[in-house]
């Protein structure tokens, strides 16, 4: 094989690729005919790719796409509420008085400057943190407010975090993960889980 | 399959998160299977596959709507599998390439130095060996090879996932084959 013009093993490769010019290929086809090495050569390049081409398609692992989803960025709660003013914007006008005059909404929110949680078996609370321990499964919604969240383990339910940050070593929760910071947040927050049916109706007359 | 992607993609950015489900659910498979062939490990690779659905999400903006979003998806998947292997493998593997750049008679050197012992290769069974004779490519071959031959993508395709000249995605095809045919010649 040593004798052979360099470009034999090229023009096999081109013709592999299915693009080789027709001159080339005569060349190939004359100097195979000739050499017998050439020829072995070209027969395993044609039982590589007859091996490789053996591989069957992996199946992907069972619920990859819920686990996919589960680790997608949350989006932030500011945008919708603040589309929503947009699109509702004398609703919205309306709620608000309603809701700033209540007696029980001002006093609700002075007492909402403690620091407290949702109370579930087996958190454990480090200053102003709670934790879900590694290992460790809660079943059912969190809530934490003026403090901050740490999932080690995983939540089978929502988290919803007032004035504190989430934070997940292995975000393995199931449900909505919320991060409320501001009074206006904490508002629509209020308005979604107090008068979600009077909502719908705004939005079904529409 | 194209339109639909299309669709699902525009709800996405529309805010409507649980469209993108499907859009994981279409491409799963195909960029689960990059992943493994190139890691070699399925826990690498399922994480990996993972990751690189997360990041067309969040860059999702990015994505022109008239070009393919396999294509997109495909570079964004084989960008972070190099970058993983990268990470884990020692610097004379990636010297190896630099002194075969040219020449046909450099590629056992290229392939990986240390293969398993015969005979336990060839006690392997066909898929298995499969997927060992295509880990013990080096990355730059092994990533055309499974995208021509695994996933039997065009030439075109191949060069515009990799983002790399047409021609560079033919030599590095034929360098690969040529690899392949050394390693398994030798057994
Ligand atoms: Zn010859």
């Amino acid at each position: 094989m040593n004798t052979c013009p360099k470009e034999i093993v090229q023009y096999m490769h081109e013709y592999l690729d299915g693009d080789i010019a027709s001159e080339h290929e005569q060349e190939l086809q004359k100097h195979l005919y000739n050499c017998s090495d050439c020829r072995k050569h070209m027969q395993e390049l044609e039982n590589t790719i007859a091996f490789v081409k053996g591989a069957i398609a992996i199946a992907t692992p069972p619920r990859f796409v819920d686990q996919v989803m589960q680790r997608l960025p949350r989006r932030k709660m500011k945008y919708g509420f603040q589309r929503f003013i947009r699109r509702h914007p004398i609703a919205i006008a309306a709620a608000l008085f309603c809701i700033f005059m209540s007696a029980s909404f001002l006093s609700g929110y002075k007492n909402d400057q403690q620091f407290s949680y949702t109370k579930q078996p087996n958190l454990q609370v480090e200053g102003q943190t709670v934790i879900v321990p590694e290992g460790e499964t809660i079943k059912g919604d969190l809530l934490v407010k003026n403090g901050d969240i740490l999932v080690k383990g995983a939540v089978d339910g929502d988290i919803t975090v007032i004035n504190g940050k989430y934070m997940a070593s292995s975000a393995n929760v199931t449900g909505q993960i919320e991060e409320i910071d501001e009074m206006f947040e904490w508002l629509w927050y209020k308005i979604k889980n107090s008068a979600k049916k009077a909502w719908s109706i705004i939005d079904n007359n529409e | 399959m194209d339109s639909i992607t299309n669709k699902r993609i525009k709800q996405v950015l529309k805010g409507d998160q649980h469209a993108y489900s499907e859009i994981v659910s279409l491409y799963q498979q195909k960029v689960y299977q990059i992943c493994y062939r190139m890691l070699n490990n399925q826990h690498e690779a399922e994480d990996i596959a993972q990751e690189a659905f997360i990041r067309a999400y969040t860059n999702l903006h990015t994505f022109d709507l008239n070009r393919k979003f396999s294509t997109w998806l495909f570079r964004i998947a084989t960008n972070l599998c190099i970058d993983r292997i990268r990470k884990k493998k020692p610097d004379y593997y990636l010297d190896a390439e630099v002194a075969g750049t040219d020449g046909l008679d450099m590629y056992s050197q290229i392939s990986s130095p240390d293969r398993l012992p015969e005979e336990e290769v060839e006690g392997m069974e066909l898929q298995e060996r499969i997927q060992y004779e295509i880990s013990c490519l080096s990355e730059k071959y092994r990533t055309v090879i499974i995208l021509k031959y695994i996933e039997e993508l065009s030439l075109q395709e191949i060069s515009e996932i990799l983002n790399i000249p047409l021609g560079t995605v033919k030599t590095r095809i034929h360098r690969g084959r040529e690899a392949l045919r050394k390693q398994l010649s030798n057994l």
